[in-house]
């Protein structure tokens, strides 16, 4: 553009908005979409620290300490806040332009020290952000040099991990602060011989925390003595009653010191967990198991077998009718959802869960999409899909964001979508309803109560779905199509 | 302008005590640093002795953002019709999509564009440099949404990092596309908080924007821009009626809502009207020394600032638009008396702490007061001594001012004055919720708005009711 001639401020004519607004729709828009390379639209994943702060979180007395910038801590906190509606405490060295010279040592010896004093955490685990990544902080010689020049206690739990933003998505910084948590607390806690007689259950980055009840609910019906690993329910869902408590439940310090002499270790998302199952592999005393998310109830049912195997115990009845009910439930009202097509986006471990309770139904998964992801996650999802014929029929598109998805929704349409809030816009676009399950939800109350896993969860899941597609018949159809029944 | 009145029990010495008593927690280094930016108002200085923009004391819990955060949120993200990259890694750009609550018209993905935009930046990209992806990603973009009337390109952490040149594929990519093409290098290590990153894109649309296109229409004696509303909760929209009702011509909106052909034809307004001074002077005093353009602060919160404001407009026009102003204000008189008569009964003679980004504050402390609400404390997340200067007699003396004020000194004042609402924003509501006092957020209206004008205001007043009275905070305390 020319430097000296001013340009006239222009409006589109109807026509060409309209040309555009169409144009979007068709699949010619959707080829040049997909052929796009560089540019990520409406990603349906956040970075490595997020997932890092949902762990380091989730253990008794635990205060989150982002190595780096300051606003990195500051949208985590955010994203959590707005999403579980509750606090979530963490705090960072603030990293700047002089960090990005000399290093950040010296903000982190500061920010310890400092966040030491005035909060009194049990533990501080540090993860970093993008720019001490860039730049090679060396976190090892760092936190050493905090203990060793007094900014700290020497036995002060300060676990680390490099979470760069660059690398993986937040499940991946999940795993790394995970492990990196349980290697330091186990450290020189594995007798030989001894064995506690307790699970350890890792449930992943599940945004639910009615989901991690749910695994304690069904443990304690087992009488399965058990250790959350780590345990985000209290943290991020307590009560009103006029205290504010800093540190709210978590996951005890010396009972996750304890995990390495289990009896036995389950994780109920294996990409989130897959370097730290890798090490439990190497270190933990009992057996170690992965599971698929119970949604629905095969995969639920796969979940009891398997506490019923592992510490041989019999399936308790309450479990055997809760299972009963869900299938009640299920035959009474496939008829909602049989047949019909539906989007799904999140997490791989969610996605596949999803996708597992949909098949379960009649219903038909079609567009799935993973925005950042392997081929492996490409190749557990289509084994899912085929192990149904209702699983006929649906791509999976990994590396692809919910830009692709829109367009996927206009030229191939479905009757419903399920992810997070960020679906929001496609779905509207489509004018089909979005089943909010994942992470965030940011436009919803108390769905993260609710469980989606399990027997409960399954009802759940039916009755949301069902009981919409029920309101959109009432608020759509003709007069002469409105009935009293259902 | 007449200084308040004292608030009973708010004393110099309890205040002072207070803040001693908190810095007396932290280690001695954090003492030093924190202790300038927390003190007792005094509404009689012209200067105000709080001080501000400094670095944020690492580890101390503040609540500030970063200078991306106030470029890709604040300052770029509410013009519509432009698609604003965020250049680097996947969070940042997830982070603050759709979380300011700066709505827009248009047709999403077709004439506006509140999606997010990202080159999810990969461990190659920082390795071999992002520069080649970017000119990649811009050209997807281009033909993707033909009708975008620009892009920003806003810089994450690493790209200023890895030595990136931005600034070159966005020149190349502008004479390519005959559109503007604009970047903005706001990483966020740069600066102290989100202010720098105003300040930054203010440069960014002085250098790559303003000045580059005109208005097709001739111009007019009452052409003005409304700078610094960024529609929150649709606060232009609740704004800009009220100075089409006096009689002017809003030609531009900076930048809730904004268009950026229009942003580019500011320089030909007759006044600049600029309601958040913080992060949008820089551009009204360019305006001024390079087009002899004048700008004036108003303040559209609560009827007491509207009046003054219209006045004060008014002042800079004929006698037409001063009888419009007259007529406006007579015509909402008793709507305002309306909404008073409703609230202020339940409201008269409760106090209520602020903390929020640079301007708020300064601004609703006249409609709290409409509604007979005292502020027994303030501070801003990013605010400079500027600010500060203007809020000290908006605030009866002894009040507490503190600056970039950390969730543990923050507690501690809120646990001695016991104010009866908190308005500060979403890391902070739950933890005073806890404790059972009642909050707004001031940064997003808690989903709620608009708040500006005469429209807000009631909007506001019935949200300020709702917090504070709200049946639910009577059933914190258990019987058992």
């Amino acid at each position: 553009m020319s430097e000296t001639a001013l340009k006239k401020v222009t409006e589109y004519t109807p026509e060409e908005v309209e040309k555009v607004s169409n144009w979007i729709n068709t699949e010619d828009y959707k080829e040049k979409n997909f052929a796009r390379e560089a540019l990520v639209i409406n990603p349906a994943h956040a970075c490595q620290p997020l997932g890092a702060q949902m762990v380091a979180t989730s253990f008794e007395g635990s205060l989150p300490f982002v190595h780096g910038s300051q606003g990195c801590a500051s949208y985590f906190r955010s994203t959590f806040s707005r999403h579980y509606r509750e606090p979530a405490a963490a705090t960072c060295d603030a990293m700047t332009e002089d960090g990005a010279v000399f290093g950040g040592q010296n903000n982190l010896f500061e920010g310890l020290e400092n966040a030491y004093t005035l909060y009194k955490p049990k533990m501080m685990p540090v993860y970093t952000t993008c720019m001490p990544e860039v730049i090679g902080d060396d976190l090892t010689a760092f936190i050493k040099n905090a203990k060793q020049k007094g900014h700290i206690p020497e036995d002060l739990p300060v676990p680390y991990a490099n979470t760069p933003s660059f690398n993986g998505t937040h499940i991946h910084g999940y795993d790394a602060m995970l492990k990196s948590i349980l290697a330091y607390l186990t450290k020189g806690q594995k007798i030989e011989g001894k064995c506690t007689g307790k699970l350890n259950l890792i449930p992943g980055f599940d945004g639910n925390v009615g989901n991690i009840r749910e695994y304690k609910r069904i443990l304690d019906l087992f009488e399965i003595p058990y250790t959350v690993l780590a345990d985000s329910s209290d943290v991020f869902d307590s009560g009103c009653d006029g205290h504010y408590e800093l540190y709210s439940g978590g996951t005890k310090l010396e009972d996750a010191a304890e995990s390495i002499n289990g009896k036995a270790t389950i994780s109920m998302q294996k990409f989130s967990s897959v370097t730290t199952m890798k090490w439990i592999d190497e270190n933990f005393s009992g057996v170690n198991e992965v599971m698929p998310m119970p949604f629905g109830v095969a995969k639920t049912d796969a979940f009891i077998l398997k506490l019923s195997e592992l510490f041989d115990k019999p399936v308790p009845e309450a479990l055997k009718k809760e299972r009963a009910l869900a299938v009640d439930a299920m035959t009474d009202a496939h008829q909602y959802l049989h047949g019909k097509k539906f989007a799904v986006y999140g997490d791989p471990d969610y996605v596949i869960g999803i996708i597992s309770f949909l098949l379960e139904m009649g219903a038909r998964p079609w567009h799935v999409v993973i925005s950042r992801g392997t081929k492996k996650v490409k190749k557990e999802i289509e084994a899912v899909l085929e192990t149904s014929m209702y699983g006929e029929g649906c791509t999976v598109h990994v590396n692809k964001d919910l830009w692709h998805m829109r367009s996927l929704l206009m030229t191939d349409p479905v009757e419903g979508m399920i992810g997070d809030t960020h679906g929001k816009f496609a779905a509207r676009d489509a004018k089909i309803p979005l089943f909010r399950i994942g992470f965030p939800i940011i436009d919803r109350v108390n769905l993260h109560r609710n469980p989606v896993v399990g027997y409960q969860g399954a009802i759940t899941m039916l009755t949301m779905i069902a009981n919409k597609f029920l309101d959109i018949k009432d608020e759509t159809c003709e007069d002469q199509w409105f009935e009293m029944m259902r | 302008m007449a200084e308040r009145k004292p608030i009973e029990g708010i004393t110099k010495e309890r205040t002072e005590k207070l803040i001693e008593e908190t810095l007396a927690c932290m280690p001695e280094k954090a003492q030093k640093k924190r202790a300038p930016h927390l003190g007792p108002n005094d509404p009689s200085s012209s200067v105000c002795a709080v001080k501000s923009n400094r670095k944020v004391v690492p580890g101390v819990m503040s609540q500030r953002g970063c200078a991306y955060a106030g470029a890709k949120g604040v300052v770029w993200g509410p013009i519509r019709d432009m698609v604003h990259v965020s250049h680097g890694p996947v969070g940042c750009g997830v982070y603050s999509w759709g979380t300011r609550r700066n709505l827009m018209q248009g047709i999403n993905g077709v004439t506006s564009f509140a999606l997010d935009f990202t080159s999810d930046f990969q461990e190659r990209d920082i390795v071999y440099g992002g520069d080649a992806k970017l000119e990649k990603l811009l050209d997807e973009a281009n033909e993707l949404f033909p009708l975008a009337k620009g892009f920003s390109v806003l810089s994450e952490c690493p790209v200023g990092l890895i030595g990136d040149d931005i600034n070159a594929v966005t020149k190349k990519k502008e004479a390519e596309y005959d559109k503007l093409v604009v970047p903005c290098n706001c990483e966020g290590f740069r600066g102290v908080s989100q202010s720098l990153g105003h300040h930054i894109s203010n440069d960014s649309i002085r250098d790559h924007i303003i000045g580059r296109y005109e208005f097709a229409e001739e111009a007019g004696p009452y052409d003005v821009a409304l700078i610094g509303d960024y529609n929150i909760g649709g606060d232009v929209w609740a704004a800009k009626p009220i100075l089409e009702e006096i009689g002017l011509n809003v030609k531009s909106v900076w930048t809730g809502d904004g268009e950026v052909e229009k942003i580019a034809a500011t320089h030909t307004v007759k006044l600049n009207l600029i309601h958040c001074y913080r992060s949008m002077n820089y551009m009204c005093k360019v305006m001024e020394e390079k087009w002899g353009i004048p700008w004036l602060e108003y303040n559209f919160f609560g009827p007491t600032k509207i009046e003054e404001s219209l006045r004060a407009i008014g002042e800079l026009f004929d006698d037409t638009i001063k009888a419009n102003v007259e007529k406006v204000i007579a015509k909402y008189k008793p709507i305002m008396q309306a909404v008073l008569d409703e609230y202020k009964p339940r409201l008269e003679g409760k106090t209520a702490m602020l903390f929020v980004g640079g301007l708020r504050h300064r601004h609703t402390v006249g409609a709290y007061e409409d509604l007979g609400i005292e502020i027994t404390g303030s501070g801003y997340e990013f605010a400079h001594q500027d600010d500060y200067d203007r809020t000290q007699p908006e605030m009866a003396k002894d009040t507490i001012i503190y600056d970039d004020v950390s969730e543990f000194e923050l507690e501690k004042f809120v646990e001695e004055f016991k104010p009866d609402l908190i308005g500060s924003g979403i890391k902070e509501k739950y933890v005073f919720q806890k404790s059972g006092i009642p909050f707004r957020q001031m940064h997003s209206w808690d989903y709620s708005g608009p708040y500006h004008g005469y429209e807000g205001f009631e909007v506001f007043a019935r949200d300020i009711d709702m917090a504070i009275n709200s049946p639910t905070w009577k059933l914190v305390k258990s019987p058992f």
